[in-house]
């Protein structure tokens, strides 16, 4: 192979597309890593600590796109204190310095400001598509800045994040010369948009194919939006209030009968009345349907609907569908891949949905390998049935509102009952439990789930044995996060080394204390042991065998942040 | 101030016990298959309850305040749920009982069995009171309560009498004729973020979890002053907070202040608390002597002007 001129071992590189792959390209031998990391087009970064902008840039000259994941999962529940870090602007500066030719950005739970938005829009020519999830510290004039610089701009894609919505115009930012949009998702914004703006925007995009609306688009404005853009392939309704009466609903029927290329379907942020029958011409075309943010409707309107999704492969849904529409998803979903059930009241959930709606997913679907259930009960011997049905698991994320309760019929901790889960599924890559644990199930998971990745608990365990039994037994774990959980020093300090295999492990609310931190931080100078210290709990001079409230490890290659603010210490 | 021990100890209950013991016995026989780990004389596996964060006089003996840790400012944990199954504490600790648990959990063994029935069983009754929990992403979280307030609101007005749970009475009380569609300012709700003076990190409260400026001060006291007691803040000033005022009554040290839309901080308890969700930016617990000069808060209850003089 190295006989090979290296423009031949760059071709047959580009074919090489998965992050994971071009990394064990780069470890065959040194020419190789070279020409790898010369010519990666797209780079991951998984924990934006983990390494500096300097060494990706030095690493990875022909860098066009880029992800970064800022803070900690755990900081999605408010877990984390706001200002804890995740600035993107480092690395922005940075590019923008070495003149990187940057097109693409996507950001995972990460602070970005107006200025860097700014920056974005000046600094890179070329700059084709901004991804944010989850992320915050930026308005609606960022988003301005972006629309009116970014010539070829093909994606602007917000997804849950938390804008502060200044009204203002930045859809009419978009230059009359912007004709490149592919798609645009602004559901999460809060606020009105310009409608004639959005309206003679989405007519001057012939390559739109992904829309989704936030709630101030009304009906008229989406019937005469689809009408512009029928060759859309993923709508997301923002406003669905109608007089199915009306002229307007009228119209927006046979505007619908032209978008036959729709396959996602989500929004419905407002519906009334909850009636969708206009939308079911294309329900037979769907494979990703995503009702969650839509409680208007009810449990029956949603299984007319779905009774017409024979395609569907991915389905986020509230509870209010209740066992009953679970099953019907599970007799005519017969592609379906991944379900996700949220609860429609967060504090008291739906009694609709138990542990019957899971199993006869499981039965029904054999192609499901990616569930997120919120409910109120469960039982063992649902998870044990689940199990032997579905061994084709590899995310599995249970959640029982109280995260202390017991099976609802034997009144047994769920031990059994997620050892089957994880003794059948072999490939099962993501975990997160909820309900009465003890150590036992832990000893199963470490003695079985030997792809996991990563891994949540909450309330679960007894002794300082379950974090054990996992940190030994789960080798490929790469992301530990716990809270609530009765593990202290001796399962912190069992195999320090074993971090520096990981990404990252988070225990809050455990039994471990500043001693033992400070001795992991020492014997591991790769690690960040970063104490987030709020309230002031501790000060500098604390006791050292005072209990930790938050704690956050990482492996890095940069040594410790210099942007932790004063809350945080890094042991 | 803490609200005396609930303890989940004692009256543990037979049930509680019977179960214990089989589950020990199980976990005894796989112990000592697994050959890598020792089998121990004294086993502490039970159905204990994670209680996390535990003990909390801390490591030592200490139980009384001296332990930051244990008490105040923490997050509340398992022990707070009100229909967690009783057991007995895992005996790991010598320390017989912690004295100064959170607030608000209470489980004997009659509620574990009624738990199981009871629809609302499961959640807390006062909204988020164990931080995190359930583990929904806060940007959902805003839209579906927000969500759920506003179908409430509508099915109250079509339905007349419904068995509802405390919690949603308490909002009926307090959330008169909250309207639906037109509010475009329906998905801007949820968590705001509030800061103390002289504290430095600031923190995030619910505006969904409460229907009245009463409980919203209180989870605010709850999360800044009772801290308080225990703190040295970075500044090296002492909060000495003895025990919480009521930050709606002028006669705390501190007034709790808002910013509103147009940019302009206001006493917090002004206007009608509907009003208030729709123009609050952020919230700040501001010294007294700080607050001079805020629009003056209204007269309007006579019960409760113990007002500091100016």
């Amino acid at each position: 192979m190295n006989y090979f001129p290296d423009e031949v071992l760059e071709h047959i590189f580009d074919f090489v597309t998965s992050q994971r792959d071009r990394n064990s390209v780069s470890q065959v031998c040194k020419p190789w890593y070279k020409i790898e990391s010369s010519s990666r087009p797209k780079v991951f970064v998984g924990n934006c600590y983990a390494i500096s902008p300097q060494r990706v840039i030095e690493r990875f000259p022909g860098l066009k796109s880029i992800t970064l994941k800022g803070k900690p999962h755990f900081a999605d529940f408010n877990l984390v204190p706001h200002d804890w870090g995740g600035f993107v602007y480092p690395w922005i500066e940075a590019f923008a310095r070495k003149s990187v030719g940057l097109e693409e950005l996507k950001l995972k739970r990460m602070i970005i400001s107006d200025e860097c938005l700014e920056l974005i829009s000046r600094s890179f020519p070329n700059f084709k598509s901004l991804v944010l999830v989850s992320c915050d510290g930026f308005t609606t004039d960022g988003l301005a800045a972006i629309a009116s610089n970014c010539r070829f701009l093909r994606e602007l894609d917000l997804q849950e994040n938390d804008v502060e919505d200044h009204r203002g115009h930045w859809l009419s930012c978009f230059p009359d010369t912007c004709t490149s949009l592919v798609s645009l998702n602004f559901a999460c914004l809060k606020g009105e948009v310009n409608l004639a703006a959005l309206e003679r925007l989405i007519a001057r995009s012939p390559n739109l194919r992904s829309l989704r609306l936030n709630h101030a688009v009304p009906l008229d404005v989406l019937q005469s939006i689809l009408i512009r853009a029928p060759h859309l392939v993923d709508l997301g309704v923002g406003s669905y209030v109608n007089d199915p009466d009306s002229e307007t609903y009228n119209k927006l029927v046979m505007a619908i009968r032209n978008c036959m290329s729709v396959k996602s379907l989500s929004g419905f942020l407002e519906v009334a009345p909850p009636c969708l029958s206009a939308f079911h011409l294309i329900c037979p075309n769907l494979t990703s349907l995503n009702l969650s943010y839509a409680p208007g409707i009810h449990g029956t309107e949603l299984i007319k609907l779905i009774r017409h999704c024979r395609k569907l492969q991915r389905l986020w849904i509230l509870d209010c569908i209740g066992d009953g529409g679970l099953e019907v998803v599970a007799s005519t979903c017969k592609d379906l891949q991944e379900i996700r059930v949220f609860p429609s009241d967060p504090y008291i959930g739906n009694a609709a949905v138990t542990e019957a709606g899971l199993v006869a997913l499981s039965s029904g679907c054999p192609k499901l390998h990616s569930i997120l259930y919120f409910c109120q009960q469960m039982t063992n011997a649902a998870l044990i049935t689940v199990a032997k049905n579905c061994p084709n698991f590899t995310r599995f994320r249970l959640c029982i509102l109280d995260p202390t309760k017991p099976d609802a019929e034997t009144n047994q901790p769920f031990d059994e009952g997620f050892g089957a889960i994880v003794h059948s599924c072999k490939g099962l890559r993501r975990l997160s439990m909820a309900g009465l644990l003890t150590d036992q199930v832990f000893l199963y998971i470490g003695m079985h789930a030997k792809q996991l990745e990563m891994l949540s608990i909450a309330f679960a365990g007894n002794t300082d044995k379950g974090m054990q039994y996992l940190l030994n037994g789960c080798k490929k774990l790469r992301k530990l996060e716990i809270r609530d959980c009765p593990f202290g020093n001796a399962a912190l300090l069992m195999d320090v080394g074993k971090y520096e295999t990981m990404r990252s492990l988070w225990m809050s609310s455990c039994e471990v204390t500043l001693e033992a931190c400070k001795s992991l931080a020492k014997k591991m100078p790769r690690l960040n042991v970063e104490i987030i210290n709020e309230n002031d709990q501790m000060d500098v001079s604390a006791d050292d065998r005072q209990k930790v409230e938050k704690m956050f490890l990482y492996r890095t290659l940069a040594g410790r942040r210099k942007d932790a603010p004063e809350f945080v210490w890094t042991l | 101030m803490m609200e005396g021990c609930l303890g989940l100890l004692g009256g543990g209950g037979s049930s509680g016990a019977s179960t214990n013991k089989s589950t020990l016995s199980k976990v005894e026989v796989v112990e000592t298959e697994a050959s890598s780990y020792p089998v121990e004389a004294e086993l502490e596996l039970g159905l204990g309850l994670s209680l996390g964060g535990g003990g909390c006089g801390g490591g030592g003996g200490g139980k009384g305040k001296a332990n930051a840790w244990g008490e105040c400012g923490r997050i509340l944990t398992a022990k707070d749920f009100p229909s967690v199954v009783a057991q007995p504490l895992r005996p790991s600790s010598n320390n017989s009982m912690p004295s100064t648990c959170a607030v608000g959990a209470v489980s004997g063994t009659k509620r574990a069995a009624d738990s199981v029935s009871h629809d609302q069983g499961g959640s807390p009754t006062a909204g988020s009171q164990v931080v995190g929990w359930p583990p929904i992403r806060a940007y959902r979280m805003n839209s579906l309560v927000n969500q759920a307030k506003a179908a409430r609101a509508e099915e109250d007005k079509g339905n007349g009498e419904k068995d509802r749970s405390n919690e949603n009475l308490k909002k009926k009380i307090c959330n008169v004729n909250k309207t639906n569609a037109t509010g475009n300012e329906k998905g801007h709700l949820g968590f705001v973020k509030v800061n103390m003076d002289g504290v430095p990190i600031g923190r995030k409260v619910d505006l969904n979890a409460h229907a009245c400026y009463e409980t919203l001060a209180q989870a605010l006291e709850e999360m800044f002053l009772k801290s308080a007691t225990t703190i040295t803040s970075i500044g090296g000033e002492k909060q000495q907070v003895s025990k919480p005022s009521k930050l709606l009554d002028g006669s705390s040290e501190f007034e709790l202040t808002y910013e509103d839309k147009e940019g302009d901080w206001m006493l917090v308890g002004d206007v009608p608390w509907r009003m208030f969700l729709t123009s609050v930016k952020r919230l700040r617990i501001m010294r007294t002597s700080e607050a001079n000069g805020l629009a003056p808060r209204l007269q309007e209850k006579n019960e409760k002007q113990r007002r500091k003089p100016v």
